[in-house]
């Protein structure tokens, strides 16, 4: 039934035909994804914030408040220059405890993992070299082996507290040395690159927090001195 | 090749057993065997799915007459896409942590041969309706296919359905079930199973209608 008519159709469409079913369509298309981008964009990105805000209060270990510092020029500041687009830089949060004190700061880096960038967010307390705590944000290792580094709560805890930089070692053979964290077997690639991630992301900040508190004391001081 | 003529009835139901996409017609299977490792993935991905095609089905059978042939797959890729990407960003919207353990698969909806198929086959040249039955049909056969492949996959991988611990004790998941081998076999032994009931089936059917026949070429 179908088959001759279509055989018998092909000989007389005319080519604007086949350029105005397209564009047509393509138009259509066009306009019904921008209206759904635009609607749930502002939903998007609120989950987003709401998941970055929640890991920050995680690996502070639930700060009063916190502030967030903006790596810029080779240091970190709370405001920038007008006309800097916050979004693109690489953002440090440093939190508060109710009586002001300075707990520590919540950073965040992504490397490749096994599969895939790792994303990780941890607290640091600048003061004694101790990792507060850890999150992973993002990462597609693989389900059931490389994914315990999210959901082995042993591994994930044994983070609280322990001194940078970090030092991974196989399980069971550690030497209770407070730099060792043990890695998951099963996971070695994975949990050893965690380990990394955490101990590059503090190579590079450590200056810029040392210059940051250098200044924010100094400021204080000030303040204290008025 | 003449269109078979078929009931309404039969639009609705043989997608979604005796037609199956998955388990029959073997076409969506990247999907069922890379994101069906838990329960809640394979239903996610399954309704993605099932929306997709529904709604490619409809609009396709709508526009069916303004389409010339010429560029028929280009619009339908068209169609499916656009549905596609409203599906990506509402799953974002909506459900954020599942959006993010299905990754890049749901994009891959695009290219599920069972879509298309259904378009090429069925909604371009069939009424409205009958389209739309066709899209519920083989839509639902394929969710029931994703549920029974992660509901296996995560008891026996995981020891839980929907995150919650169905087997009690202490049993260690085996964890192959979940990674990607496990949805080979998974796949392997629900196609074995279906296809030795069907087997079984075939052959009563035959002793019921000629017992004598099969008596004797049994006896010979």
């Amino acid at each position: 039934m179908t088959a001759p008519r279509q055989l018998e159709m092909r000989t007389d469409v005319p080519a604007w035909r086949l350029l105005v079913t397209l564009g047509v369509a393509g138009a259509i298309a066009g306009f019904v994804l921008v209206f759904v981008y635009q609607v749930t964009l502002p939903r998007i990105e609120y989950n987003k914030a709401v998941r970055l805000a929640a890991a920050v209060e995680e690996v502070l270990k639930a700060p009063h408040r916190y502030d967030t510092l903006y790596v810029f020029d080779d240091g970190l500041t709370a405001r920038l220059p007008a006309g800097t687009d916050p979004k693109a830089l690489e953002a440090v949060y440093v939190g508060y405890a109710e009586d002001g004190v300075r707990i520590g700061f919540a950073i965040t880096r992504a490397e490749a993992g096994f599969a895939d960038l790792i994303n990780v967010i941890f607290g640091y307390d600048h003061a004694t070299g101790n990792v507060l705590g850890m999150k992973v944000l993002e990462s597609k290792e693989t389900p059931g082996l490389g994914d315990k580094i999210e959901k082995d709560a042993d591994f994930v805890a044994s983070f609280n507290g322990v001194v940078a930089p970090i030092q991974g070692v196989k399980a069971g053979e550690g030497s209770g040395d407070p730099h060792e964290v043990d890695l998951i077997t099963g996971a070695t690639i994975s949990s050893r690159t965690l380990v990394r991630i955490i101990n590059n992301a503090l190579e590079r900040l450590e200056p810029m927090l040392d210059s940051y508190l250098a200044t924010a004391t100094a400021s204080a001081a000030v303040e204290a001195a008025r | 090749m003449s269109p078979r003529h078929t009931t309404p009835q039969q639009d609705l139901f043989r997608g979604i057993w005796r037609e199956n996409p998955v388990l029959i017609q073997m076409l969506g299977l990247c999907p069922a065997l890379a994101v069906t490792n838990t329960v809640a993935n394979s239903l996610v991905m399954g309704i993605a799915t099932f929306f997709v095609l529904v709604g490619s089905s409809l609009l396709v059978s709508i526009v069916k007459k303004l389409v010339p042939n010429e560029v028929r797959i280009s619009t339908y890729i068209l169609i499916i896409a656009t549905f596609v990407t409203v599906a990506d960003m509402t799953l974002e919207a909506i459900v954020p942590d599942i959006h993010k353990a299905l990754g890049a698969f749901i994009a891959l909806i695009v290219v599920n041969c069972m879509i298309l198929s259904r378009q090429e086959a069925f909604a371009s040249k069939n009424t409205i309706g009958r389209s739309l039955l066709d899209a519920f049909g083989t839509g639902f056969g394929f969710i029931i296919a994703m549920l029974m492949m992660g509901v296996v996959r995560e008891v026996l991988g995981a020891g839980t359905i929907f995150n919650v611990k169905v087997i009690p004790g202490n049993f260690e998941p085996w964890v192959i079930f979940i990674l990607p081998p496990g949805g080979f076999l998974t796949l392997g032994f629900w196609l074995l199973l279906l296809n030795w009931f069907q087997e079984r089936r075939a052959e009563r059917a035959k002793v019921r209608e000629w017992p004598e026949g099969v008596a004797e070429g049994r006896a010979a």
